[in-house]
Order: C-alpha cells, then structure tokens, then sequence
C-alpha cells in the first residue's frame, strides 16, 4: 500500500477483530492489539503483498507502574517494499508471559532476551532466555520505574580478599531529584514540610 | 578401541584486541572450525536509557554521545531530530546544513576506523597509520565546533548549540580537497591487495533475505544488494536537496562491505562539500525562546532572557505528551530512538535501538562453518562498538 490510510483500511478490514486500535501520527502507524493475536497478526504483516513488513526493528516494553496491566510491549516494523514503519502494541500485567517471535524473525531472540532482562517480562517458545546486558548474576529488572537510580549492589575489587566482590550501594550523597517544576509555588518538600509543621502546631 | 572426541570450547575476549572492545565470544570449535559462537554482551552496559529517564531534554544529549563513541554526532541526531518532531519545532536551515556537515563528518570517522582496524585484524598495519592521521584532523573540527574532540554534546532540539567558529569552513573545505587522496592511498594498499582479499572475498556471507531477517541495516544490508539508505527513503534535516549516491554492494561478504565504505566515505566528501557551498550565515537554532537558550549578551538587557534562561537550564522545556519513533542513518546502520513523552520535562522513555546489536546477534549465523582465523574478520566488517551494543 502507497500510503498509510490506505494501509490502515487495508489491516482494519483483513484482520478485524484482531485489531483494538490503529491511528496515524508522525507518518507512522500505530495498532494495538491483544496478547493472543501477536503471531497471526505478525505473520500477516510480514508476508501479505500489501504490507510487507519484512523487518523488525526493534521490542521494547514501557513500564506504567500504577496500571492493572503494567507492561505495554512495543513492536518497530519497518517495510522497505512501501518505506513505512509501524508500531504494534498491547498491554499485559505483570506476570504474564507472552509469545516469542523468534520463530518468526530470527532477530527477535536478542531484542526478547533484553525485554526480559530490563522488564522481567517472559516469553513462551524462546529459545535461549538468558539476561543479556547486566552482570552475570545480576538481581532484579533496571528499567523498571520502581528500581532504582542507583541500584542496589556495586562491584569493586577487594584488597584483602583479594577477589572482586559485589556489595550495597554505598552513597556519599544520595540521588537527589530536584523538583524544579515550579519554584515559585513551593518546592514539594517545603510545602510538606509547612504541612507536618501545620500539622504538630 | 573408540576415541571419544569433543568440541573444544574457546573464550575469545573480553580482552583481545581484535574484540573491538568488549566483547566475549564463546566459540564451540571442531579443529578449526567454528561450530557455534555466543557473544556474551553487557560488560560496557552503562544504563544510559534509565539514566536519560531522569534528565531533562538538554541533559539527554551527551549520553547519546557515548553510545557509538567513533560518530557520536549522528547518535546526537536522531534524538534531536526526535524532540524537534514532537515540539514541532522548524530547524534554521543554516543549523540543518551544520548538522549534515557534521554527520557526514562523523561518517568518515566511523568509516576509517573501520576499514583501517579491519585490515588491522587480517595482517596490515600501514593502513591504520595513515587513516588515524585524518581522524585527528576530523576531530579537531569536532574540538573548533563543540569545544571537545569526541564527546561534543553540540546538536540540540531546533539547531545546534553554537555556530561554527571563524575559519572552520574554509579548513573544512580544504580537508575536502586533500582527503579522496588519502582515499585512493588506502584502497591502493587494501582493494587489490592479495592478502586482504584471501581473508575477505567470500567471508561472512549475508543473503538479502536473511539481511532483512536479521535486521540489518546500513552497510551489512547495502553490502547484500538491498539499496536502502534512510538519508535517501526517509531523509531527513536538508538531505532531500543534496545529491549523492548509495553504493550498493554485489555478494554481500565482508570484501563487499569494506567497497562500501571507501565509496561512502567518497560520498561524504561530496556532501560536505555541497553544504559548505550552499551555506548562508543565519540562526544556527531555533528563535523560540521556550526551547532555545537566549544569547548571553541579551540575558544582560532583557527581563524575559533571563527568565527563558533560568527556566531552561533549571527545569529545561516540557514536551507533550506524544510518543514518536525516529530513525537516522548512523554510519553503522539505522540508529534510532523511541521516545516517550509524558508532558514534562524529562522523557518517560527513550529506547535507543542500536545498528551494532542485531549485527552482533548474526554473529552464530555469519561465522557457523568458518575457520577460527575469520572470527576477527567478520567481527571487524560487522563494525561493532560496543558503546552502543551495550548501551
């Protein structure tokens, strides 16, 4: 398909039900669909003559912490046929484990091993789920909003044990997030304090 | 009486210096013969995409510098091109040619690194002697401009941060001038060299449909015959009115690749020099002052200045809420960044998708088969840094 809207009707009417949502912006298209549908809906846009969407771009997932359904999982497609990208989406909750697309795109296997390393999000069919980036016996998921800055452990190299060891974070000073949205109202943390000040007066 | 005979495994980095950084390869070898390789990655993981999560907008665009650390400006662009499109932000079209120049700058850099450390690791040294010369003076354009040699930190949203000094484009235009001589220098030690040929031609062979299967992009995908460029199918700042061509390779081997970059780096040189010469003095970033820093001179005579700069450099400037996808083509392949929005003024996401990481993936599917001898040359056309495969 030459252009989007075209593209749009085309995967609205073929695969109907499938799809929850599609809308136009930034000349990409953007679908949204259910955790059930993800192979059949990605087969059909890699093999069907009208989409083409013969390259995986990239997963990734984005953590919405104070949602039911915590994770929303993002698929980049990109179609050199009809130089178009498409993102695909769909939400699932915390332990749910969701379909690997490594049968499919063989490119899949790294970009899954990394949404499983920094999201804890499981795949089903995968071939080798291993962490990819962090430290060998790495604890806990980085990208996660409630993990934080700093971590939780730090390696360094023991002089008397003479190994490396791995230990808690020690800070000098901690992480400090500065509240700059709008000083002239009261930083947050002066306008409790007046509160807890209020509030023992 | 039967032998029993078992696959020797071998550890091949962290610590080589045909590792081209970090890397550590497991390889499973029968004799020589690599029977299957696992890249273990991480080791320069750096946590820049958590990290950009609590930065503002401003303070995002030097980390995007340490991710491919040879051409750190185009990694710079992609998340400037991406901000600019949510804001909606036009860019000066002087700023947009700056921006190009230097690119295409950073695509020489990346590309002689490449080429001269790849002929490094298959037995010739002269090449990387004579090609680091001219990185020097590419870098020293990068210190004129930016003020450092590598971490420049110098595009923004709208522009970039300051203009190019007195002089700079004339010695830009004069490397211009000299550098296809260094060009056909390198390729008159390397093209037709017997040697170098014997340990390329037919290596790490890539079919256009496992290409795309793979994702690759940039030269690992115009090296297997696929003519796709983003500079030329979705260009970008003022790409759509240079004129330049997109070498395409034949048999997609690492020979191929390595043709590839000496005609890009060609390229380059005539892109440059299209931009100098249609370069006009005007803005280098845009004049909305709720996005750009106001001129130091104007902070000292206008109330409004001085608020625009307090509020910038304090809280930084709110994007809306918006999610976007924005891809550029890197020396290394497409480099792209997704970014989410959520209205304030550090990004609720960036997922960097890195050139580097899916061609280190190919890595078990290149070299299953070969001897252990083009482990580093398939290694070095892959053109792998580690800053962005770890991120």
């Amino acid at each position: 398909m030459k252009n989007l809207e075209d593209l749009e009707k085309k995967i609205n009417s073929e695969l109907t039900t499938k799809i929850n949502n599609t809308k136009i912006k930034h000349n990409q298209i953007y679908i949204d669909i259910d955790k059930d549908d993800l192979i059949d809906v990605t087969l059909f846009l890699k093999t069907n003559q009208d989409t083409k969407f013969s390259q995986l771009i990239d997963i990734t997932a984005v953590d919405y912490p104070e949602n039911n359904q915590r994770f929303e999982v993002v698929y980049l497609f990109l179609s050199h046929e009809f130089n178009q990208r498409l993102i695909l989406k769909y939400c699932i909750a915390e332990n749910e484990v969701i379909p690997s697309l490594s049968s499919i795109f063989p490119s899949a296997n790294w970009m899954e091993r990394e949404v499983f390393d920094m999201y804890g999000v499981s795949f089903k069919d995968h071939p080798d789920l291993r962490r990819i980036l962090t430290d060998y016996g790495f604890e806990g998921h980085p990208l996660r909003k409630d993990f934080p800055l700093t971590g939780h452990s730090e390696v360094r190299y023991s002089e008397d044990q003479k190994k490396v060891i791995s230990e808690p974070v020690k800070l000098e000073q901690n992480y400090r997030n500065f509240d700059y949205e709008s000083p002239w109202e009261g930083t947050q943390y002066i306008k409790e304090e007046i509160e807890n000040n209020d509030k023992k007066n | 009486m039967t032998k029993k005979i078992k696959n020797l495994n071998l550890n091949f980095g962290p610590q080589h210096p045909a590792a081209h950084g970090v890397l550590r390869l497991i390889l499973e070898l029968d004799g020589e013969v690599v029977e299957k390789a696992d890249p273990h990655i991480g080791l320069l993981h750096r946590g820049t995409e958590k990290l950009i999560e609590n930065k503002t907008y401003m303070q995002a665009v030097p980390y995007f510098d340490r991710l491919d650390y040879v051409a750190p400006m185009n990694q710079e662009h992609a998340f400037a091109l991406a901000v600019e499109k949510i804001l909606n932000v036009d860019v000066p079209i002087r700023a947009q040619y700056i921006r190009v120049i230097f690119c295409e700058i950073g695509r020489i850099l990346s590309h002689i690194l490449n080429v001269t450390t790849q002929a490094l690791d298959v037995g010739a040294l002269t090449p990387s002697l004579w090609g680091f010369e001219e990185r020097e003076t590419l870098m020293t354009f990068y210190e004129r401009a930016s003020g450092s040699r590598l971490h420049a930190n110098y595009f923004r949203a709208g522009g970039v941060h300051q203009d190019l000094p007195k002089g700079l484009e004339e010695d830009i235009a004069k490397f211009c001038e000299t550098f296809p001589k260094i060009i056909n220098d390198l390729e008159s030690l390397l093209t037709d060299n017997r040697i170098f040929k014997q340990r390329n031609v037919d290596i790490g062979v890539v079919t256009k449909e496992d290409a795309l299967d793979y994702s690759f992009s940039g030269v690992m995908i115009r090296g297997s015959g696929v003519p796709w460029d983003l500079r030329k199918s979705q260009p970008y700042d003022c790409y759509k009115s240079l004129d330049f061509k997109i070498p395409v390779g034949k048999n997609g081997d690492c020979y191929d690749r390595y043709l590839c970059r000496i005609e890009e780096m060609k390229e380059s040189v005539s892109i440059i020099k299209q931009c100098l010469s249609k370069m006009e003095k005007g803005p280098i970033k845009s004049l909305d002052g709720k996005i750009s820093p106001p001129p130091k001179a104007q902070i000292k005579q206008s109330m409004e200045a001085l608020i625009h700069h307090f509020k910038l450099f304090t809280e930084g400037y709110r994007v809306p809420k918006d999610e976007i996808y924005t891809a550029v083509e890197a020396p290394k392949g497409e480099f792209g960044v997704y970014l989410i929005s959520d209205g304030s003024s550090k990004p609720y996401k960036c997922k960097i998708r890195a050139p580097g990481f899916s061609h280190l993936q190919s890595m078990d599917y290149l070299i299953k088969g070969h001897m252990l001898a083009d482990v580093p040359a398939v290694l070095g056309s892959l053109d792998i840094v580690f800053g962005e495969v770890d991120r």
